[in-house]
């Protein structure tokens, strides 16, 4: 069936595979026996599969904006379904940052998660793997069984190894994403038809679609990804997964799983209903601005940490669909910049409330307060991201949101001015709770209590303190991977998809 | 080595040893720290003198360093820009933070966080560099939030301390807010230009004069109006300008050695440097140099009244720093730039040496800061006491000295202006002088002069705060020569930099083309020239001038009030009290900000996810849907009966209406 397995190939079916290995060496239930060697296989699983997708960045064409690793196979050919799998600037980031948190997450849950270990890694190993697909399908079949079987994993994570209230969160996030992508399902089925029988986006892609039809699909689309982002009014299952997920489901879930529904804007929304997008753009803009300045406000007074970086994430994300409908390189290369550093940010911020949750088994604000005392490497660490969680040069949450309010001050004064505000929101609820958790004098005698990071967490963090500020000192790099394909898609979607009418 | 190695090892060597004393503060150790940090900051001062000769030769450079980014067909880089004005700043930034340094050996000696201190303020150092050798707005705004995020970590540097940690989240806020109009305006700039380049901006700034653009429906405005009040908005949070002005004096809850570099020498005077810089935009907008104009006057008068009723020896200084800002500000407004960078530089100089006496006295006192348990100091601390009262002189414009030259020119220059709201200002800085006189003599005569009050003061603190008792009761000693030699290094400039720079710096037109002055529309600085016969006969001039008459005043007051009539301030407090209690509340802007914008943002948000979230949301829609799926499962179940009669009436029903549906269409 295959010509030759290729990297796309490997980023998904290594981790998969792994997976299922670590989950065949584990007991029932729990079984301490081996839980090393569990761990090891999973570490080793992990480290494999992201060394497996650094090719993908280091042999990445950047002057084309064409697909690149290209694999093709026939998988049902009854219904004309393939296994097609490629990346170009917008989705190849995107493998390789996914590879890379499963190894953090991997090694975040080494010591804290006792029960059902072997189960617990396999299910982040199997997701990776899930999730490098849809980053990867070019086929809108396989987009889809990824898309949703990528929820699977996730509802277990959360629901096994989560808080007390997890069963409500765990099917509050599955009812919710499944909806969505129902509607997906219904719209591929239709753009099968009309394309003459094809699952292939790219055909997608260039498909004349008449307004009615691009208005239904938009809507469609619409609702399957902007649950993901999460765009307002169907976020409210976020803050509730992140709550009850242990950390390293809130790691994933922040950094990786919210992406994909952005990503889903660029591949399906903007390229296949370049008419719809332009027409509706105020409903996202709006959607995004309210995210922004409304959950900037309710991310203020949380009095849960996971909960305020929880709503944080979903104010940052407003960033990145605000930037995608601005349809200028601004807006889109800064929402796709904000994707990835929002990865880095988000992921450490619910690592660091994870590192502080081990030692003292709250997530409550109020229950801290003078950590820097016992903790003053942590506490430093935790400085770093707080700061670029609002948005500091230097770090990278900074250029993402740069990039979007130069990308929307061209587009209009008042959607900068009020994306803007989340340089003063954002650095009121980040370094709010900061004050409140780190500084000041130690309140309880729990806290006094707290041991300081050991190598293992320094590790974890210290990566990423490095990957957010190397991106925020020297993003160059990192844009010039999308230049090609976004320059390509803006192109696209400023040509009107309507079938011609008054043609001749 | 060229020039460009040495551009770029001006601002690195105090990046290395920020980073060195940071990261591996425990090993190097205390001694270890500082020699690094000072090494860093010396190899920079050095670095700055050199390039200030290369200057001065004529030579100006405008690089970049590496891109940053580039998306569109648009290029942001990291680059330098050497030209009078970036090396005048970069002499003064390295100058006193090399002073400071030297002076926290001594100020810090006890503290535990020592190495993260001087960390701290080379990394400033650093950030204060790259603001001002920026040649883009980007590489701007990095520094602008850079010397933000070190202000921020020091102000909290006693992290333990409630009030610092308060204070510090304050100052980072409301720097924010300017921040928020600043990017606002860079964007703007972006948008319209095309680049964030400054010389390419500035090219082609007046063929944008005529371009208009709607904000409000209905008003259409200048572009190059709106882009400039953005950019001072941003100015105004960092150099601390009404209404942004809050954070400034909470923020001497940080140690005194950053009160002196970052809140007085250095970094509030960041703003007034970025609008220098910009001043081939600003001259092109009136309106914008008006708004300029009036808010550097409230600035420089009201903040001077609050001077006035302070007693903690920080504050004062920190009050008559917001002053003294307004002021550089109010010049700028009457395009004097040169003359806002003239008394920067003297104020740089004056202000710091305030503030590191200050701290003299506070080591000195054991930590006290209240001036009225202090008084007579002058026998204790001979060179604290001479310093601090040739910094007092500077201040208040004593002819000769360096404050003199400067703070004359800006009243000069207003009282040239032709701008709307000139008269006002020139009001403001007139009265101004009287008001800073007064505070800074009153604040001089209590500390220095008069009764010796610390030994009473004492017994009072040993009661209330136990545990503290160390080294009280004993008589104040001089401060050891680390901290002494700042001051009398400082006291120098402050003296003579005035008289030796008044000539070239502000009548010679020394910036040459840093700096541009549309003289046809903004003839002040011409009429100020004009009437530049010298640094002598400036000064000898200014012996018979009013505002010389008001210095006197000031000071005159203050000696009969705190010295000859020390009762009459508590009567005159007693009988205004309505005026008295608006200046101990400052105006009542801590109160309205606390209640109107924390308290109403926490409100706003409090209710909006209460009952957006989780009511209509989750509650209604979300938990809703579940509950109406549920409703409707149960009842519908009672259809399911299992008798068969309910199902083949259910049928019967159902074969009627097919039937009745195929008869009809």
């Amino acid at each position: 069936m295959f010509e030759s397995i290729g990297i796309l190939s490997l980023t998904i079916w290594v981790p998969i595979v792994a997976g299922l290995l670590v989950l065949a060496t584990g007991g029932k239930d729990g079984a301490s026996g081996g839980v090393d060697g569990q761990r090891t296989l999973a570490l080793l699983g992990a480290a494999l599969g992201f060394a497996v997708s650094l090719p993908l960045w280091t042999g990445f064409n950047v002057s084309t904006a064409a697909m690149q690793f290209v694999e093709h196979a026939n998988w049902i050919p009854l219904f004309n379904v393939h296994y097609r799998l490629g990346v170009d600037g917008i989705s190849m980031p995107f493998v390789v940052l996914n590879s890379f948190v499963t190894l953090l997450v991997v090694l975040a849950g080494w010591a804290v998660i006792k029960t059902k270990v072997a189960q617990y890694m396999a299910a982040f190993l199997i997701q990776s793997g899930l999730i490098n697909g849809v980053f990867a399908s070019l086929d809108g079949v396989l987009f889809y069984v990824f898309f949703e079987a990528m929820l699977i994993p996730l509802y277990l994570i959360i629901g096994i190894w989560g808080g007390p209230n997890r069963v409500y969160a765990a099917i509050k996030f599955f009812l919710y994403t499944l909806l969505g992508s129902l509607l997906m399902l219904v719209a591929m089925i239709y753009l099968f038809f009309v394309s003459g029988g094809s699952f292939d986006i790219l055909v997608w892609h260039k498909v004349p679609l008449a307004m009615g039809a691009q208005m239904l699909l938009f809507v469609a689309f619409f609702f399957a990804f902007a649950v993901k982002v999460p765009m307002g009014p169907v976020q409210t299952w976020v803050p509730d997964a992140h709550v009850e997920a242990p950390t390293g489901g809130s790691v994933v879930l922040a950094a990786i799983t919210l992406k994909v529904g952005a990503y889903g804007f660029l591949r399906f929304t903007l390229p296949i209903l370049p008419d719809a997008s332009h027409e509706l753009a105020w409903l996202i803009i709006g959607l995004s601005l309210i995210a922004v300045v409304y959950i900037g406000l309710v991310a203020l007074v949380q009095s849960d940490m996971k909960k305020l970086i929880a709503y944080s994430s979903i104010a940052h994300m407003g960033f990145v669909t605000l930037g995608f409908f601005m349809f200028n390189s601004w807006g889109v290369e800064g929402g796709l910049v904000q994707m990835i550093s929002h990865g880095f940010v988000s992921g450490a911020l619910f690592l660091c409330i994870g590192v502080m949750y081990d030692r003292l088994h709250s997530r409550q604000i109020s229950d801290y307060g003078g950590v820097v005392n016992s903790m003053p490497r942590f506490a430093a660490l935790f400085m770093l991201f707080a700061m670029a969680n609002s948005g500091l040069p230097a770090t990278s949450g900074f250029v993402g949101e740069f990039m979007v309010i130069l990308g929307a001050i061209q587009v209009n004064f008042w959607y900068a001015a009020l994306a803007g505000t989340t340089l003063i929101f954002g650095a009121a609820y980040s370094l709010w709770m900061y004050k409140r958790v780190v500084f000041g004098p130690i309140t309880r005698p729990e806290v006094a209590g707290m041991t300081d990071i050991d190598s293992r967490e320094f590790l974890i963090l210290s990566m990423l303190a490095v990957c957010v500020l190397v991106m925020g000192i020297y993003p160059f790099p990192v844009t010039e991977v999308m230049h090609a394909s976004v320059n390509n898609l803006l192109e696209h979607v400023a040509h009107s998809k309507l079938v011609p009418l008054v043609a001749h | 080595m060229d020039m460009k190695t040495l551009y770029l090892l001006v601002p690195m060597a105090p990046l290395v040893g920020a980073i060195i004393a940071g990261l591996f503060g425990k090993i190097i150790g205390r001694r270890g720290a500082h020699m690094v940090t000072i090494l860093g900051v010396a190899i920079a001062f050095l670095g700055s003198l050199l390039i200030f000769q290369d200057v001065l030769a004529g030579n100006t450079y405008n690089g970049s360093v590496y891109t940053w980014l580039a998306s569109g067909d648009v290029r942001l880089e990291i680059g330098f820009l050497i030209d009078r004005l970036t090396v005048l700043m970069m002499l003064v930034v390295t100058f006193v933070s090399l002073m400071v340094h030297i002076y926290t050996i001594g100020y810090m000696a006890e503290d535990p966080g020592y190495q993260r201190f001087f960390s701290y303020i080379s990394l400033f150092t650093f950030s204060m560099l790259m603001l001002v050798m920026a040649n883009n707005f980007l590489q701007l705004f990095f520094g602008w939030e850079a010397v933000g995020l070190v202000s921020y970590l020091l102000i909290g540097f006693w992290y333990t301390r409630e009030t610092a940690i308060y204070a510090n989240l304050k100052a980072f806020l409301v720097n924010r807010v300017g921040d928020f109009g600043f990017l606002l305006g860079i964007g703007l700039v972006l948008a319209y230009f095309g680049t964030l380049d400054y010389q390419q901006v500035f090219n082609n700034a007046m063929g944008m004069q005529g371009h208009m653009m709607t904000i409000f429906e209905g008003h259409s405005w200048s572009v190059l109006t709106v882009i400039c009040i953005l950019l001072f908005i941003g100015a105004m949070g960092k150099s601390a300008q009404f209404p942004l002005h809050v954070w400034l004096p909470d923020s001497m809850e940080g140690p005194t050695p950053i009160s002196a570099l970052i809140h007085a020498a250095t970094m509030v005077t960041a703003g007034i440097f970025m609008v220098a810089r910009m001043s081939p935009l600003f001259e092109l907008s009136d309106t914008a140099l008006s708004f300029v104009m009036v808010i550097g006057a409230i600035t420089a008068l009201f903040m001077g009244f609050l001077g006035v009723i302070q007693n903690d020896i920080k504050r004062v200084v920190a009050y008559s720093t917001l002053s003294q800002l307004g002021y550089m500000t109010v010049a700028l407004g009457a395009s004097a730039y040169s003359v806002a960078i003239f008394h920067l530089m003297t104020h740089a100089f004056f202000k710091a040496l305030l503030f590191l006496a200050a701290g003299s006295v506070i080591m000195a006192m054991h930590h006290e800061q209240d001036i009225r348990n202090m008084g007579g100091l002058r026998k204790y601390l001979p060179i604290t006491w001479i310093t601090s009262l040739i910094g007092s002189l500077a201040l208040i414009g004593m002819p000769f000295l360096s404050g003199f030259y400067s703070k004359d020119s800006i009243i000069e220059a207003v009282h040239a202006s032709h701008l709307a709201g000139s008269g006002f200002a020139y009001f403001a800085v007139a009265a101004g002088v009287f008001v800073t006189a007064f505070y800074s003599f009153r604040m001089y005569f209590m500390v220095f002069h008069g009764k010796e009050r610390f030994h009473n003061a004492h017994a009072q603190h040993n009661h209330t705060e136990e545990g503290d008792s160390h080294g009280h009761h004993h008589a104040p000693r001089e401060t050891p020569w680390v901290v002494t030699m700042p001051l009398i290094l400082l006291a120098i400039p402050s003296i003579v930099i005035g008289y030796l720079t008044m000539g070239p710096l502000v009548a010679g037109g020394w910036f040459g083309h840093a700096i541009h002055v549309n003289t046809v529309l903004h003839p002040a600085m011409e009429e100020l020239v004009r009437e530049f016969h010298g640094a002598t006969a400036m000064a000898l001039h200014g012996l018979t001038t009013l505002p010389f008459g008001l210095a006197v005043a000031g000071v005159a007051t203050a000696y009969y009030l705190y010295l000859v009539r020390p009762d009459l301030p508590q009567a005159i407090r007693n009988r205004a009290g309505l005026i008295y209690t608006i200046l101990e509340e400052k105006y009542g802007f801590d109160r309205f900000n606390d209640w109107f914008f924390a308290g109403g943002a926490r409100l706003i948000g409090g209710r909006l996810w209460r009952w957006g979230d989780a009511t209509i949301i989750d509650g209604w829609v979300v938990n809703g849907t579940a509950r109406m799926v549920g409703w409707v499962a149960a009842r519908t179940r009672q259809i399911q009966s299992g008798y068969l009669y309910h199902y083949a009436f259910a049928m019967i029903v159902g074969v009627a209406l097919l039937a009745t549906l195929f008869v009809h269409f």
